[in-house]
């Protein structure tokens, strides 16, 4: 035992010896660590946050904050004292809040000059968008085939009799796609028209809707279609998820079990932004410019399942066949959304769930 | 003042890691333009919305406490007083529901009890019904029945741990007097244990009052407790005052139901004849003691099995490939994403932050326990150290979102938080759970122990140790459970890149498809695995 001692102590001292007569190696500076807040949503390959971290030396950590409301509300919470550099994952239901609470610095990224104009809905760029998708009814293909029903063809559609017990929304005021669908209705049902949203979910009530508090209870426990097996064939999901269901059936599905209800989408895009009091500044403009990069917008879709905002970033296969993009989308100014969300979940409330 | 000392610990751990937060995040909601519009707790109790709320929650958590005392009281007794085939297999299956992920419970139900589900089916071949007959989703009966599912195992480990350590002495000589089985029971048994009995109550009643996941999934959307409506306005539409509001008179329930249950135990707790567990156990043998076991096993298998068993059953890819392939795909990161959580570091993980949060529990525990058992007006105490198991996550999150973010606390973000956001509802927990054996050690036999030359240490070691021992680790097994389910997780703003079993879970049911769902029950299973596991290991120990 003691020998043992003896061995290392000696060779200890050999090896400080060593250190102190070679000239100090030139290591490369300490990474620089860049904090990024986002939704626990948020997915990226390895291999791409590896490359952003080779090229500018720094060390990405990712701090997952709940979903996308509760993420951006946190980050208001601690605007003295901020958890992060840069934020991403605000989308355009509440980009009104985020822009609202000044909690971003503006960037003019030069990698905004590829990315349609439609996208951009901050002019100050405090928000730049990085990817969109779509909100949408899915339905089960078996399941109507069975019944020998057609699939619905527009939102109002879906109020008629022979739907009545077969649609699953989520709750707008606990869930992302719930309150994108919401918005949908009232982009499509009008306050003021003759016939409007209210009118609408009233008649969804009477038609027996489903009201699930998030996605993975509305789409794996109450809706057919999935591998969850519920009990309703229709379900507010998102465009891709037929693609999706395809992609993770490891080869077993030629055909997606699923399809989308057209007439049925509210487009949202995601941004993301450098937060105000960062230290790493130049850093951030760097992950931004990265997230906008083709690189990184070629590894959205198998990632996020949305498609990415950059027109040349080419698309996987799963996508090009079953994940098209629909033809027609609702969308409502973001001064609109901002206005109105409180007061339209509560009055959503009011007449769908009590 | 020197019997609280040993307490100071634990109460210096609450007043950083609770009370702190909790005033940073109230003054913040109170005097903030920003995020409220001037509400207050006495503005919010005239509000008929949110009354009607606060009755709800208050009723459908005594509802529930009621009906899970029901079902555990019985198995209880039969696991405290009767040996059986299979024992300890089955007390330790019963603690597993408590750790399941809300949204997996959801699924096993609706596979089981939902229109497509095997009973139903069962139902309809079995009658030739059109429709099938049992409608329970997104009902109360559903959410009663989980909340059943989920505490049962309180009373049994509470109430059973207690009444095993229990000398039948006593039973012994009423029935000699002439009392039969259910005299016994009723007059013997049920008033020495009401201190156990209370304390499961307080605890039953607590986790229901502040009921999210369950009523959220199971109630679908009609039914809102306080602390989703809490949880709604904090963390979705920034509405603090509201939130704080809620969560304050959520908070003074908690007390006050924390406070009548102490009272009332300390008026009914008496020093008894303990005795090193387990010797009190004897074969059934009259009609009623059998059908007392057998129910028991029988409720055990419909209420917790079998739903469980459905999970493990579709965890299986029963129709192409090796049907344990989602088990295997749980170690292939297939897309090279960047969270991929391979299933030994998710268990590793969990394991990791459930046994720091055990022995953080039970460093401020047992002295805390020691304390408390010897304090004479304890109430007031023991009710504040239920607080964080009726306080709101969401709140106490955003509290420590604004309390931790200067040095030498900046801990917002740190994995630390952690093992003390679980500890914080352990702690609670661990309390309640052996404070009724603690109070009952009878003096005597320790003065014996001492007047025969024993150290303080030594009659801890020899005297009180084997006496508790039950107790001990059911509330030990509860303070580990608690960290496994991830209780008090959502008390974190954002989480670092630790992932722990129900977080994989989660994960996988965030996308569609076969693979991410089939994944999703198998990280259950395997969730379910080691909460067994553990769970019996944790018994073995103590029965070295």
């Amino acid at each position: 035992m003691r020998k043992h001692s003896l061995l290392l102590l000696s060779m200890a001292f050999v090896l400080s010896a060593c250190a102190v007569q070679a000239p100090p190696p030139r290591a490369p500076a300490q990474p620089r660590t860049l904090t990024i807040m986002t939704h626990d949503s948020f997915s990226a390959s390895e291999a791409v946050i590896a490359e952003f971290e080779k090229t500018h030396n720094a060390k990405v950590v990712v701090l997952k904050s709940g979903d996308a409301g509760s993420t951006l509300n946190k980050a208001i919470l601690s605007k003295d004292a901020p958890l992060a550099d840069v934020l991403y994952g605000v989308d355009n239901t509440f980009l009104g809040r985020a822009l609202a609470a000044d909690i971003l610095e503006p960037y003019n990224s030069p990698a905004l000059a590829a990315i349609p104009d439609r996208f951009k809905l901050d002019p100050q760029n405090r928000l730049l968008p990085v990817d969109y998708g779509h909100v949408m009814v899915n339905y089960d293909k078996a399941f109507l085939q069975a019944r020998g029903l057609k699939p619905p063809t527009s939102l109002r559609a879906l109020t008629e009799p022979q739907w009545k017990g077969m649609l699953v929304v989520e709750n707008p005021a606990t869930s992302s796609p719930g309150l994108a669908f919401l918005l949908a209705t009232i982009a499509a049902f009008p306050e003021g028209s003759a016939y409007d949203w209210r009118q609408f979910w009233r008649d969804l009530r009477a038609n027996d809707v489903y009201v699930s508090p998030d996605w993975s209870d509305a789409y794996y426990n109450q809706f057919s279609g999935s591998s969850g097996k519920g009990p309703r064939p229709l379900v507010v999901s998102y465009a891709t998820s037929p693609a999706a269901e395809v992609f993770f059936s490891e080869g077993k599905l030629q055909e997606p079990p699923t399809g989308n209800v057209e007439g049925t989408a509210f487009e949202q895009i995601e941004f993301v932004g450098i937060l105000k009091g960062t230290k790493n500044r130049d850093l951030a403009e760097k992950w931004v410019d990265f997230m906008l990069s083709r690189r990184f917008q070629e590894d959205i879709p198998l990632q996020m399942f949305v498609y990415p905002v950059l027109p040349e970033a080419a698309l996987p296969e799963v996508f090009v066949k079953f994940g098209q993009p629909p033809a027609q989308f609702f969308t409502l100014p973001t001064a609109e959304i901002d206005q109105g969300r409180e007061r339209w979940i509560e009055e959503w409330e009011r007449i769908v769930v009590k | 003042m020197k019997h609280v000392a040993p307490a100071m610990p634990a109460l210096l751990f609450l007043a950083v890691f609770f009370a702190w937060p909790l005033v940073a995040i109230g003054q913040v909601s109170f005097t903030s333009g920003a995020f409220g519009r001037g509400a207050t707790p006495l503005t919010v109790l005239q509000d008929p919305a949110y009354l009607g709320i606060l009755a709800f929650t208050f009723w459908q958590a005594a509802l529930s406490t009621l009906l899970t005392l029901l079902a555990g009281l019985p198995i209880a007794l039969a696991f405290a007083r009767y040996r059986f085939a299979g024992q300890r297999f089955w007390r330790t299956i019963a603690v597993v529901p408590f750790v399941m992920p809300t949204v997996v419970v959801a699924a096993a139900f609706s596979a089981l009890l939902g229109p497509r589900g095997v009973v139903n089916q069962l139902l309809q071949s079995l009658f030739g019904l059109e429709q099938p007959p049992i409608q329970l989703l997104g009902s109360l009966p559903l959410v009663l029945l989980a909340h059943v599912f989920y505490n049962v195992s309180v009373v049994i480990r509470v109430v059973g741990g207690f009444l095993s350590g229990l000398s039948p002495h006593l039973e012994e000589v009423a029935a000699n007097l002439g009392a039969n089985r259910w005299q016994v029971v009723r007059s013997v048994l049920l008033p020495l244990a009401l201190p156990a009995i209370g304390a499961a109550a307080a605890l039953t009643f607590l986790f229901t009052f502040s009921s999210f996941g369950v009523m959220l999934i199971l109630g679908g959307a009609r039914f809102a407790t306080l602390e989703v409506e809490i949880y709604r306005r904090a963390t979705q539409m920034l509405r603090l005052d509201v939130a704080a509001s809620l969560a304050i008179i959520q908070m003074a329930i908690t007390l006050l139901v924390g406070w009548t249950s102490a009272w009332l135990e300390a008026r009914a707790g008496l020093p008894l004849e303990m005795q090193p567990a387990d010797h009190a156990r004897r074969r059934p043998s009259t009609p009623a003691e059998h059908a007392l076991v057998y129910g028991s096993l029988t409720f055990i298998i419909l209420v917790l099995l079998a739903p469980m068993a459905t999970l493990v059953l579709r965890s299986f890819d029963w129709e192409s490939g090796p049907p344990w392939r989602y088990y295997l795909a749980l170690g292939q990161n297939v897309r090279g994403a960047l969270f991929f959580v391979p299933p030994q570091v998710a268990i590793g993980n969990s394991l990791l932050f459930a046994f720091a949060t055990m022995l953080l529990t039970m460093l401020l525990g047992v002295p805390l326990v020691y304390a408390l058992a010897r304090l004479r007006r304890g109430q007031a105490l023991e009710a504040i150290l239920l607080l964080p198991l009726g306080s709101s996550a969401a709140t106490l999150g955003l509290g420590f979102l604004m309390a931790f973010d200067q040095p030498p606390l900046a801990l917002r973000t740190s994995v630390v938080l952690l093992p003390i956001a679980h500890t914080l509802v352990a702690l609670p927990f661990f309390v309640r759970a052996a404070l009724p054996a603690f109070r009952a050690l009878d003096r005597r036999l320790r003065e014996a122990a001492r007047g025969l030359g024993a150290g303080p240490l030594q009659v801890m070691w020899h005297v009180d140790l084997p006496l508790l021992a039950p107790s001990l680790a059911a509330a030990a097994i509860f303070a580990f459970a608690v960290s496994l389910g991830e209780f008090g997780a959502s008390l974190l703003i954002a989480r670092p890149e630790y992932p722990t079993m129900p977080i994989a879970i989660y994960r996988f049911l965030g996308q569609p498809g076969a693979l991410n769902y089939g994944q999703a029950l198998a990280m259950s299973s395997l969730l379910m695995l080691v909460t067994a596991s553990s769970a019996a290991l944790i018994e073995w120990i103590r029965l070295r």
